[in-house]
């Protein structure tokens, strides 16, 4: 007897009007081709988006006043980065508050576009400070200046952080 | 990294960013890094935007060895595969990868290819030429890809329906570290799928028993459980149901099911008391979920065989309620989702901000036409859709600002024009004078560096004769002259003394040729330090002009180009969004009319059987109350 009711149960979970079924199976067929469509168009609008930015980037930073600076976080450092300022030449360049997502991207060996700018051909003076949270809680603030020298050609500069207590400074600038 | 391994039978491959630099690897090229920034964040679009560009510029360089991604190519190539796949453009996918495996690489490098290539061809459920890729891997394969290879392999024959062959590609993988539950499950599922019966039950109770804290490795260990026990409630062992189900656990994806059909199995057993327990703590769950509902039932059908037919009757009337409250729910949902609201609710950006936003906008109180969307996207179409409608919306979203960029940077370009083109000509006038003068002293800097070197090789030391010393040899080449038509006794006496004079002279200038020379070659040098400083500034000059010009000149046709792509690619998005919105709409509500009538179906169920369970109790209540 509880096998039928079962079965009857399991009966009416299964079965429903044939009519959506076929409307399921058109809508499914009809979403697929969709798909592809929709692929196109993502393959369009990124066409679209990548001669943007060159453009974007010729009228806005030509190359023979182009800075940009770029963040990441040493390996296998567990600090928090919570924020980071960077002045050029004295003068506020850029400052961010990184989210979850963005600490996490860092740590994965992501490399963030904190900053891009113009500046003169000829030596600037670059400061960063770094805000962040160690492991234990302690919630410390680092900064440190360095010059660099801007030519003709675009200049990258990859700034690295790395949590305080190895005795040297916890930012780090490469040049790219 | 942690690897994504296959979910089991579903043949659902996750991709992953493995393509990735290894943290230990140092990054060479910053925008790669960039573009892994936004990977990492689930940013595919802006990540295939960027390598994608940085790829190029690096396929166009005369010199690639001499750019950054050099370094990282093959891995950035593998990564807009990667990329690409997890934007859902399958089409594309691949692209960059056979490249790879075309050139002539490393076999390491080709051999990884070929896997991401039989990885990609697999997700398109393209499976034979998945298998012709993985066919392709020979001699040194990378240890950090050998299991995975051998994980893939098992999953083409499974979808193949060879299962006796995946069988033997999951025995090998049985102490793998990184697929270890999941190749027990898929073990079990092989030898099920291939008629091995005995084998698939004990193989499905080891995959159901491994130690883990891993939650995708615990889930892996729920299903496996679920099946097991599925399996031997169809085959009618109920009794040797019961403890795989219910090892399941109770916080699990798997455990509604679990419990509903831990309740089945006592009921086929009649031992109606055990079959209340699991029935009992799914009745109580979220009251959208299938196997909820059928334990609605069930619960008081188990009472009723308990003979509790007084709480038979009320379970059923709660069921009942239950039923009738859904029924409502999804008579406005329907209603909303008819009105357009579901659209709209779905592409509410500061929900989709919330990594659950699915779950969230099925509590939201204000929004029925979403209530069921997590049953929804229970089925595949509809989520590829959704997740389609979801990218085409943000597309649009991005067209939409980047017209708004087209007005500025043609506002830039008019400013910039109106400052330059009246300042240009009077510049241009200065530069070419200054022009002509640079051209002059360069040449005269030529001629003097020229000389400099004959006179190292050739010694001519009347060429570093001073002003004054050059007019006394003239003065005295003129005498000579004179004195060759004189007369002879005059003549002799000043031939004497102008040969003493010219001697004289000739003796200066050989005795500090040297000294000259080298103070010479000094001053020009310093003059060629001067020449440099001028050149720089010249050059400086030239590159200043040329910017200005090039800050407004050469704009108008690209930026007119872009606006009008970008006017028509939101004119093709705005048609499929709409056709890719209807079809969600017209399955949606599709899926919420059974849903109704099978409410519906309950309801009249719990309906009969509520008065049923009120004639049994009121019949046995007068039995009790009878002297």
């Amino acid at each position: 007897m509880s096998s039928l009711i079962r079965k009857l149960m399991l009966l009416l979970l299964v079965s429903s009007p044939a009519t959506p079924i076929v409307a399921q199976e058109l809508a499914g067929n009809d979403m697929r081709s969709l798909d592809g469509q929709v692929q196109e168009i993502k393959s369009d609008v990124l066409n679209i988006a990548s001669e943007l930015s060159v453009l974007e980037e010729r009228l806005l930073y030509p190359s023979n006043t182009q800075v940009a600076l770029f963040v990441s976080i040493a390996e296998d450092e567990t600090f928090r980065l919570d924020a980071v300022q960077i002045e050029i030449n004295g003068e506020l360049a850029t400052h961010h508050i990184y989210s979850f997502k963005e600490l996490e991207a860092l740590q994965k060996g992501g490399v963030q576009r904190i900053y891009t700018g113009n500046v003169a051909t000829g030596d600037h003076e670059l400061s960063v400070t770094m805000i962040g949270k160690l492991k234990n809680g302690k919630e410390f603030n680092e900064s440190d200046s360095f010059v660099f020298a801007k030519g003709v050609k675009p200049r990258a500069l990859g700034i690295t952080f790395a949590g305080p207590g190895s005795g040297k400074s916890g930012i780090h600038v490469g040049d790219w | 990294m942690r690897r994504a391994p296959f979910s089991g039978i579903g043949l659902l491959l996750l991709a992953c960013l493995a393509t990735s630099p290894c943290r230990s690897d140092e990054l060479k090229d910053l925008y790669f890094g960039e573009a892994l920034f936004y990977a990492h964040q689930g940013y595919f679009f802006e990540a295939l935007e960027r390598l994608d560009t940085e790829v190029k510029q690096h396929d166009d360089l005369d010199e690639p060895e001499l750019d950054t991604l050099y370094y990282h190519i093959d891995a950035a190539e593998f990564s807009l595969g990667d990329f690409e796949l997890r934007y859902r453009m399958h089409h594309r996918a691949g692209r960059a990868i056979k490249a790879v495996l075309e050139g002539a690489v490393d076999e390491v490098i080709r051999n990884d290819a070929a896997f991401r290539l039989a990885r990609i061809h697999f997700q398109k459920n393209q499976m034979a030429d998945a298998m012709r890729a993985l066919e392709r891997i020979d001699g040194k394969i990378p240890e950090s890809i050998r299991d995975d290879i051998e994980f893939l392999r098992a999953n083409i024959y499974l979808a193949e329906g060879r299962p006796a062959d995946a069988v033997d590609a999951l025995k090998h993988l049985q102490g793998s570290d990184s697929f270890g539950g999941f190749a027990a499950y898929n073990l079990g599922i092989a030898y099920l799928q291939d008629g091995q019966q005995e084998a698939a039950l004990t193989q499905l109770d080891r995959a159901g028993q491994i130690a883990t804290d891993d939650p995708a490795e615990l889930a892996i260990r729920d299903k496996s459980n679920l099946v097991l026990g599925t399996v031997l409630l169809e085959a009618g062992e109920f009794d040797q149901a019961v403890p795989f189900l219910n090892r399941v656990r109770l916080d699990g994806p798997f455990s509604n099911q679990a419990l509903l059909s831990s309740g089945w199995a006592s009921m086929s057993t009649d031992n109606f008391e055990r079959a209340v327990v699991p029935w009992k703590i799914l009745a109580e769950r979220e009251v959208t979920d299938s196997a909820t509902q059928e334990a609605m039932l069930g619960l008081p059908y188990a009472y009723g065989k308990l003979n509790v037919h007084g709480r038979a009757a009320i379970f059923y009337g709660r069921a009942l309620d239950s039923f009738s409250a859904e029924v409502e729910k999804l008579n406005v949902s329907i209603e909303s989702i008819r009105e357009g609201k579901f659209l709209q609710a779905l592409i509410r950006e500061e929900i989709r901000k919330d990594k659950d936003w699915v779950i969230r906008l099925r509590s939201l109180p204000e929004t029925p036409e979403t209530y069921y969307l997590m049953e929804l996207l229970a089925t595949h179409d509809f989520q590829t859709g959704l997740q389609n409608y979801l990218d085409l919306a943000d597309l649009r979203r991005k067209l939409l600002a980047w017209q708004a960029s087209f007005d500025s940077f043609d506002d830039m370009v008019d400013i910039r024009y109106d400052h330059y083109e009246p300042l240009l000509p009077d510049v241009d006038k200065q530069f070419r004078e200054l022009d002509s003068r640079m051209r002059l002293r360069i040449e005269q800097h030529k001629m003097l560096v020229r000389r400099r070197d004959d006179l190292l090789t050739t010694p001519r030391p009347e060429f570093l004769a001073t002003r004054e010393e050059q007019n006394v040899l003239l003065r005295i080449e003129q005498i000579e002259a004179q004195l060759n038509g004189s007369d002879a006794i005059v003549t002799e006496s000043l031939t004497q003394r102008v040969l003493r004079l010219k001697g004289l002279l000739a003796w200066t200038l050989e005795t500090e040729y040297h000294a000259r020379l080298s103070t010479f070659d000094k001053n020009l040098r310093g003059l060629d330090q001067a020449m440099a400083e001028t050149q720089e500034q010249y050059d400086q000059y030239v590159r200043a002009r040329q910017a200005a010009t090039h800050s407004y000149v050469g704009y108008e046709a690209p930026i007119t180009r872009l606006r009008a792509e970008a006017r028509s690619a939101v004119e093709k998005i705005d048609l499929l969004m709409a056709r890719q919105g209807h079809l969600l709409e017209v399955v949606a509500i599709e899926e919420l009319i059974a849903r109704r009538g099978r409410l519906e179906s309950y309801g009249d169920k719990a309906r009969f059987a509520l008065a049923d369970s009120y004639d049994r109790a009121t019949q046995s209540q007068a039995r009790r109350d009878e002297p």
